[in-house]
C-alpha cells in the first residue's frame, strides 16, 4: 500500500492529473447531440411552416387579413378564409368533450374514489386498449357503426352521410382514456388525510368526493381536460373519413345559425382534414395547394401549443397551492 | 505517525500552512497526514452546510466523525472523495489535501481520486449481479491487466480481506442482492478494497445492520487499519469509542443570518475525547446532555 | 347527545336526531344514485369498446354473393370419369395446370411460369428455348431461380383466372348467421328493382357462400384492385419496413437523449431548454410531423430518401426511409420521456456505489445504470413504437403510394402501410372494400395486441425482479 511510505509528493500530484478520456467525451458528445436532435426537430417543424406559409401569403389570392377574416374557403375560387375549417374542427372538439368529459370524469371518480382492487383490475385494461387502437380504426368505426346509427335514429333525411355529430361522438370516445387517467393522476395526488378529515366531520363518501377530492384535484383536472381538448383539435382520420371533405362556408348575416352553422347533423372540413385531404393526391410543390397546407398545419401548431402550454400552466399554479 | 522529512520540503507549503490553519484543533502534531482539510467550506446552492473546517487524517488510523444528525459529517465524508460531485448543487470552498495535493485543483481527476480514496455506504448497495462481478467490475474498470486466475486470486483475496470469503466461496456466482445485510455490506467493504484505495470512507456502514452483524463490521474495521485508514461516520458514541483512534466532534450551530450550519469542534485522540474533552459542547455531547 | 347539544347556542341551527336520521338516508340514497350514474358513465366507455371491437368482427366475416364467370362444377365435370373428384379441390396439380392452360391466353401463361415454375421436369407455357434464353439475360425472371407452384397455388391460380369470382353483394357476420334468407331475399329483390346494377349477371348466376375477409390468405395475398383477391401482404411488409426503421432511429437517439438528459445534464439553459422542448414535441400533432417530413425528408432531402445517393432508384422521397423516419421523429419524445422514467427508476445507490469505486461517469452508467434499467426502457418503447404502427396521417402527408401491388424490397422502396390500406378501404364507396378494411384493422389490431402482451409480460417481469 502506497499509505506506509506516505510521500505525499510531486509524483502524487502528477498521477492524480486529470486524464484525457476521449472515449468518454466522444460518448457524452454523442449522447448530447441525441438530446439536441430534439430541438433541430422543433427548428424544423417551425421553419417547415414558417417558410411555406410565407410563401403562402405572398400569393396574390391571400391577404393575410382574409385568412383570418373571410368565412369562406374554396380554394379553386381562390378563397382563402380560414374560419370555415377552424369551425368544423371547433364544432367537432365541442361534441367531442361534451361527451369525453362527463364519461371520463366519471371514471376517474369511479376508479379513484369507489372502485375495489378487483373492479379497477377489470375497468384499467379496457381503458388502456382504448388508448392502443389507431385512430384510422376510430374512422372505420365511425362509418360504418356512429354515422349509419346516427342516420338510423334522427332520419336520413335530417343526418347527412358526412356529419360532424358522429366524428364528434367517435373522437370523444378516443379522448375517453386520456382525460380520465389525468383525471385520476390528479386525484390520486390528494393526500389521503383530506379525506380522513372529511370523514371524520361525518360526510358521506360521495360529499368526499365531490366536495374534497374533485375541487383539491380540480387544476389536474382541468389541464387534462385542456390536454384531451388538443389530441381533439390535432386529430386527423376520424374527422377525414367521417365528417367529409367540404369546407362550411358560411355567411354570419345570411345563415341560420343552428340551421347551418352550427348544424351538427352536416359535414365540415376541419384544418385536419383538409391537409390530408389535399396531400393525399399526388400533390405538386409550390402550387398555392401545397403552400396552404402549411398555412393551415402553423395554425394548428399555434393552436396545440397554446393549449399544451395552458394546461401546463395550470397544472404548475396547482403545485404552488400543496406547497 | 512517522513523517518522511523530505517530504515537508518537497511540499513547501504544507507544514507552516498547516500548523496555522488547523489553530486549537489538535492534528499539527502529527504533520500533514494522508487526507488534510483547510478551512473547507461546504454548501448546498447557498446553504452553507459545513464551515471552516480543518482536520488531518493520519496514515494507518480510524477516524471517527460523530455529532448530532444534520451537523453535516456525511457532507465533510462526501467531500473527502469528491462524492459531493454527484450532487448538482453541492460546492467545496477551501482545499482539501491528499498526500498533499489540493484534490479540487482543476487539474485533478476526479475519478482518479474515488479510485484512492473509496467509499461504502449507509445502506448496503451491492450491484444487481453475481458477488463476484461485484468485485471484479472495479478492476476491471480501472484497467486490471492480470489473467483470468489473477481475477480470481484478486476476488478470493479481497472477500478474504472482507471476512466474507468462507460465507460465499461456494456461491460466488449467485447474485450480491441474495446475501443478508450484514454480508452485503462487507461485500461493498471487499469491493472497495479490490479497487487497491489506501483510504476507505465509511458513512454509518452499520446503522441498517443487527448488532451481530455490527460487530463483525467492527471486527473487520480493526483488522483493516493495518492496512488503510479508514474515515467513518457513526451516529453511535459507543461504536466510536470502540473502534476508533481519533474522534472528531462536529455540531450545528445557528448562524447570524439563522442558518444551521455544522462546524467541527474538536478533533482528538478517542481517549482523550471520551474522559477528558477540551469543549463544553463535546462533554455535552457524549454524556448525553443534548442530541 | 341530546342534553350536549342543547348547551350550544348553535344547536338549534341543526336537525334534530329524528330528522338527521331522515338526512342521512337521504344522503346515502344520493350518494348511491350517483356511484350508479358513475358507473353507468364508465361503463358506457366499455361498451363503445365491445361495439367497436363487434363492428370490426362482424364485417371481417360473413356471406357473400358471387357470380362465376366458369362455375367450378362446369369446370371439375370434364374430369368426371373419376367418381373421386367433385370438388375443384379433388383434382390433382396436373389437371389444375391443365384446366389453367386450356383458359388463360398463353401470354399471361408464360407471364405466370415465368414468376415461378409449374413443374420441376417440365415447361407449360414456355418452349425450352426462349426458357433458357430468358435465363440467361442480365436479369433473369424470379422463375429461374428453381422455385415450383405448390398444388394450392396452382388452385388459388385457377380459382383467380378461371372461375372469376365476383362479388355482387355482401353481407355482415350477425345478420349472416340469424337471418340469412334476408339477404338472400334482398338481393334478389335488388336484381329485380335494379337490374343495371348488375350489369350482364341475371341472378340465376348468382351463388351463396361464406367468406372470411379476414383470413391467412388475406394476409400474404398482394394489394389487387378486385377486392375479391385483395390481400394485405404488401401493406403489412411495408409497415414492418417501417417500423424497422423507425425504431433504428428512434431508439438509438431516444435512449441517448434520456441518458444525457437524466445522468449527464447539468441544470443548465440548454438542458433545460432540451428537456421543455422534449415536453412540448410530444404534444404536437401526429399530421405536423407529416408535414415536417413531407418538406424536409421528402423534398429537401430527395436524394438521400429516394436513395439517389446510393444509386438506389425511387423516382421520388416518398419512400420508406422518408416516412420510417417521420414516424421515427414522431416516437422520439415518447420513448425519451419513458427511457428518463426507466432511468430514473434506477436507485442512486447504485450510482454512488460504482462511482465510489473509481468508475468514470459513463462507465458507472453503462454497466450498473442501463442494464437495471433496460426493461422499463424496453416496455416504453414497445409501447411507442405500437403507436407508431397505427399511425396514419403522417404517411398520408409523405405520400404513401395508396395503390401499390409490388412488395417493398428496401428502405428505397415505394410502399403503402397497414393504416394506409385500411384508411382507404375505408373511404371507398363500395361495400366489400368496407369488409377488406374491417379484416384489415383485425390484422392491425392482432399486431398491436402482441405488441402490448410482449411490453405487460416485460413489465411484470421487471416489477417482479424489482421487488
Ligand atoms: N443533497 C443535499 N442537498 C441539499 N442539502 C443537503 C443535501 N445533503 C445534506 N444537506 C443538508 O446539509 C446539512 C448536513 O447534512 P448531512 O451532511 O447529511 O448531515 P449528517 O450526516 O451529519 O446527518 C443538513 O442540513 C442537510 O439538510
Ligand atoms: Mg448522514
Amino acid at each position: 500500500m502506497t499509505s506506509e511510505t506516505g510521500v505525499h509528493d510531486a509524483t502524487m500530484a502528477e498521477q492524480l492529473k486529470r486524464r484525457n478520456r476521449p472515449f468518454e467525451r466522444v460518448i457524452v458528445g454523442s449522447l448530447f447531440i441525441s438530446g439536441a436532435i430534439s430541438i433541430a426537430v422543433t427548428i424544423g417543424i417551425l421553419w417547415e411552416l414558417g417558410s411555406e406559409s410565407l410563401l403562402f401569403f405572398r400569393e396574390d389570392e391571400v391577404s393575410l387579413g382574409k385568412f383570418f377574416t373571410s368565412t369562406v374557403w374554396q380554394p379553386q375560387a381562390g378563397e382563402f378564409g380560414i374560419w370555415p375549417l377552424i369551425l368544423g374542427t371547433l364544432l367537432i372538439t365541442v361534441i367531442a368533450l361534451l361527451v369525453a368529459v362527463p364519461i371520463g370524469l366519471s371514471a376517474a371518480i369511479y376508479l379513484s374514489e369507489y372502485a375495489s382492487p378487483r373492479v379497477r383490475g377489470f375497468f384499467k385494461p379496457v381503458l388502456e386498449i382504448l388508448v392502443g387502437i389507431p385512430t384510422v380504426v376510430f374512422g372505420f368505426f365511425a362509418i360504418t357503426f356512429m354515422t349509419p346509427l346516427l342516420r338510423s335514429i334522427f332520419g336520413e333525411s335530417v343526418v347527412g352521410f358526412f356529419n360532424v355529430l358522429s366524428a364528434g361522438i367517435v373522437v370523444g370516445l378516443l379522448i375517453v382514456p386520456l382525460i380520465s387517467s389525468l383525471a385520476e393522476d390528479a386525484m390520486a395526488a390528494v393526500p389521503n388525510s383530506l379525506r380522513q378529515a372529511a370523514y371524520g366531520l361525518g360526510a358521506s363518501r360521495l360529499e368526499v368526493s365531490l366536495r374534497v377530492v374533485v375541487p383539491a384535484a380540480l387544476s389536474g383536472i382541468a389541464a387534462g381536460i385542456v390536454i384531451g381538448m388538443s389530441r381533439a383539435v390535432g386529430e386527423t382520420m376520424v374527422v377525414t373519413l367521417a365528417s367529409g371533405a367540404a369546407p362550411r362556408n358560411f355567411d354570419l348575416a345570411a345563415d341560420p345559425v343552428f340551421g347551418y352553422v352550427l348544424n351538427p347533423f352536416q359535414g365540415a372540413q376541419t384544418m385536419t382534414g383538409y391537409i390530408a385531404i389535399t396531400a393525399s393526391g399526388d400533390i405538386s410543390y409550390d402550387t398555392i395547394d401545397y403552400n396552404s397546407i402549411f398555412a393551415i398545419g402553423l395554425t394548428l401548431f399555434l393552436m396545440t401549443l397554446g393549449l399544451n402550454s395552458l394546461s401546463r400552466r395550470i397544472v404548475k399554479r396547482y403545485r404552488q397551492e400543496y406547497d | 505517525m512517522n513523517e518522511t522529512p523530505e517530504s515537508t520540503v518537497l511540499d513547501p507549503t504544507a507544514a507552516p500552512a498547516t500548523a496555522d490553519a488547523v489553530g486549537g484543533v489538535e492534528a499539527a502534531d502529527d504533520g500533514p497526514g494522508v487526507l488534510e482539510t483547510r478551512s473547507m467550506d461546504v454548501f448546498y446552492g447557498d446553504f452553507k452546510a459545513v464551515a471552516d473546517v480543518s482536520m488531518s487524517f493520519t496514515f494507518n488510523e480510524i477516524s471517527a466523525l460523530i455529532g448530532p444528525s444534520g451537523c453535516g459529517k456525511s457532507t465533510v465524508l462526501r467531500s473527502l472523495n469528491r462524492m459531493n460531485d454527484l450532487i448538482p448543487t453541492a460546492r467545496v470552498d477551501g482545499e482539501v489535501r491528499y498526500h498533499g495535493t489540493n484534490i479540487y485543483a482543476g487539474d485533478v481527476d476526479p475519478v482518479e481520486i474515488r479510485r484512492r480514496i473509496g467509499m461504502v455506504f449507509q445502506k448496503p448497495n451491492p450491484f444487481p449481479k453475481s458477488i463476484f462481478d461485484n468485485i471484479a467490475w472495479g478492476a476491471k474498470i480501472n484497467g486490471f491487466k492480470g489473467s483470468k486466475s489473477d481475477m480470481k486470486d484478486l476476488v478470493q483475496g479481497a472477500l478474504e480481506q472482507a471476512a466474507l470469503w468462507d460465507e460465499v466461496k461456494d456461491k460466488l456466482t449467485e447474485s450480491g442482492l441474495s446475501l443478508s445485510g450484514g454480508q452485503q455490506q462487507r461485500l461493498c467493504i471487499a469491493r472497495a478494497i479490490a479497487v487497491q484505495p489506501d483510504v476507505i470512507l465509511m458513512d454509518e456502514p452499520c446503522s441498517a445492520l443487527d448488532p451481530i452483524a455490527t460487530l463483525r463490521i467492527e471486527e473487520l474495521m480493526l483488522e483493516l487499519k493495518e492496512n488503510y485508514s479508514i474515515i467513518i461516520v457513526t451516529h453511535n458514541m459507543q461504536q466510536a469509542a470502540r473502534v476508533s483512534d481519533r474522534t472528531a466532534f462536529f455540531n450545528v450551530e445557528l448562524d447570524t443570518t439563522g442558518q444551521r450550519t455544522g462546524h467541527l469542534v474538536e478533533f482528538s485522540p478517542t481517549d482523550v475525547l471520551f474522559t477528558t474533552p477540551k469543549e463544553k459542547a463535546t462533554e455535552d455531547y457524549i454524556t448525553g446532555r443534548f442530541g | 347527545m341530546v342534553q350536549l347539544r342543547e348547551q350550544s347556542e348553535a344547536a338549534e341551527f341543526f336537525p334534530s336526531d329524528v330528522e338527521y336520521q331522515g338526512l342521512l338516508s337521504k344522503r346515502s340514497r344520493r350518494g348511491r344514485v350517483v356511484q350508479l350514474s358513475f358507473l353507468l358513465m364508465l361503463t358506457i366507455a366499455v361498451v363503445g369498446l365491445g361495439i367497436l371491437l363487434y363492428t370490426i368482427i362482424d364485417d371481417s366475416f360473413g356471406l357473400v354473393a358471387v357470380v362465376n364467370q366458369n362455375e367450378p362444377e362446369a369446370v371439375v365435370s370434364a374430369y368426371g370419369y373419376d367418381p373421386a373428384v367433385t370438388v375443384l379441390d379433388d383434382l390433382n396439380k396436373e389437371q389444375l395446370v391443365d384446366v389453367l392452360q386450356g383458359s388463360v391466353s398463353s401470354g399471361v401463361g408464360r407471364r405466370l411460369e415465368r414468376e415461378e415454375r409449374f413443374f420441376a421436369d417440365r415447361l407449360v407455357f414456355e418452349s425450352q428455348a426462349k426458357w433458357d434464353e430468358v435465363c440467361a439475360s442480365d436479369e433473369p425472371p424470379s422463375g429461374c431461380s428453381g422455385g415450383v407452384r405448390s398444388k394450392g397455388n396452382v388452385l388459388d391460380l385457377v380459382r383467380e383466372r378461371v372461375i372469376q369470382p365476383d362479388i355482387v353483394a355482401v353481407n355482415r357476420l350477425t345478420a349472416s348467421i340469424f337471418n340469412p334468407d334476408g339477404f338472400k331475399e334482398e338481393v334478389e329483390t335488388a336484381f329485380v328493382e335494379n337490374p343495371s346494377r348488375f350489369g350482364e349477371y341475371t341472378y340465376d348466376q348468382v351463388r351463396y357462400q361464406w367468406r372470411a375477409w379476414f383470413s391467412w390468405k388475406f394476409v400474404t395475398s398482394p394489394a389487387s384492385d378486385r377486392p375479391e383477391i385483395a390481400g394485405v401482404r404488401t401493406a403489412v411488409l411495408g409497415s414492418i419496413w417501417l417500423v424497422i426503421i423507425t425504431v433504428l432511429f428512434a431508439v438509438p437517439v431516444g435512449v441517448g437523449a434520456a441518458i444525457y438528459l437524466e445522468e449527464f445534464a447539468r441544470p443548465t439553459r440548454i438542458n433545460d431548454l432540451i428537456q421543455t422542448n422534449i415536453n412540448n414535441l410530444a404534444g404536437v400533432p401526429s399530421i405536423i410531423y407529416g408535414m415536417l417530413g413531407l418538406a424536409v425528408l421528402v423534398r429537401i432531402l430527395e436524394p438521400f430518401t429516394s436513395g439517389s445517393l446510393f444509386g438506389e432508384g425511387a423516382p421520388n422521397g416518398r419512400t420508406i426511409m422518408s416516412a420510417g423516419l417521420t414516424l421515427g421523429l414522431l416516437t422520439l419524445p415518447v420513448v425519451i420521456i419513458s427511457s428518463q422514467e426507466a432511468i430514473r427508476a434506477v436507485p442512486s445507490s447504485l450510482r454512488q456505489a460504482g462511482m465510489g469505486l473509481g468508475a468514470t461517469k459513463w462507465q458507472t452508467v453503462r454497466s450498473q445504470v442501463l442494464p437495471v434499467a433496460i426493461p422499463g426502457i424496453l416496455t416504453g418503447t414497445i409501447l411507442a413504437v405500437a403507436r407508431a404502427i397505427g399511425e396514419t396521417a403522417p404517411l398520408i402527408l409523405v405520400g404513401a403510394a395508396s395503390f401499390i401491388t409490388v412488395s417493398p424490397s428496401g428502405p428505397f422502396s415505394q410502399f403503402t402501410a397497414l393504416p394506409i390500406q385500411i384508411f382507404q378501404w375505408t373511404s371507398f364507396p363500395q361495400e366489400e372494400w368496407r369488409h377488406l378494411a374491417a379484416a384489415a384493422s383485425l390484422v392491425l389490431l392482432v399486431l398491436l395486441l402482441t405488441l402490448n402482451a410482449a411490453a405487460v409480460i416485460m413489465r411484470n417481469r421487471f416489477s417482479r425482479r424489482m421487488s
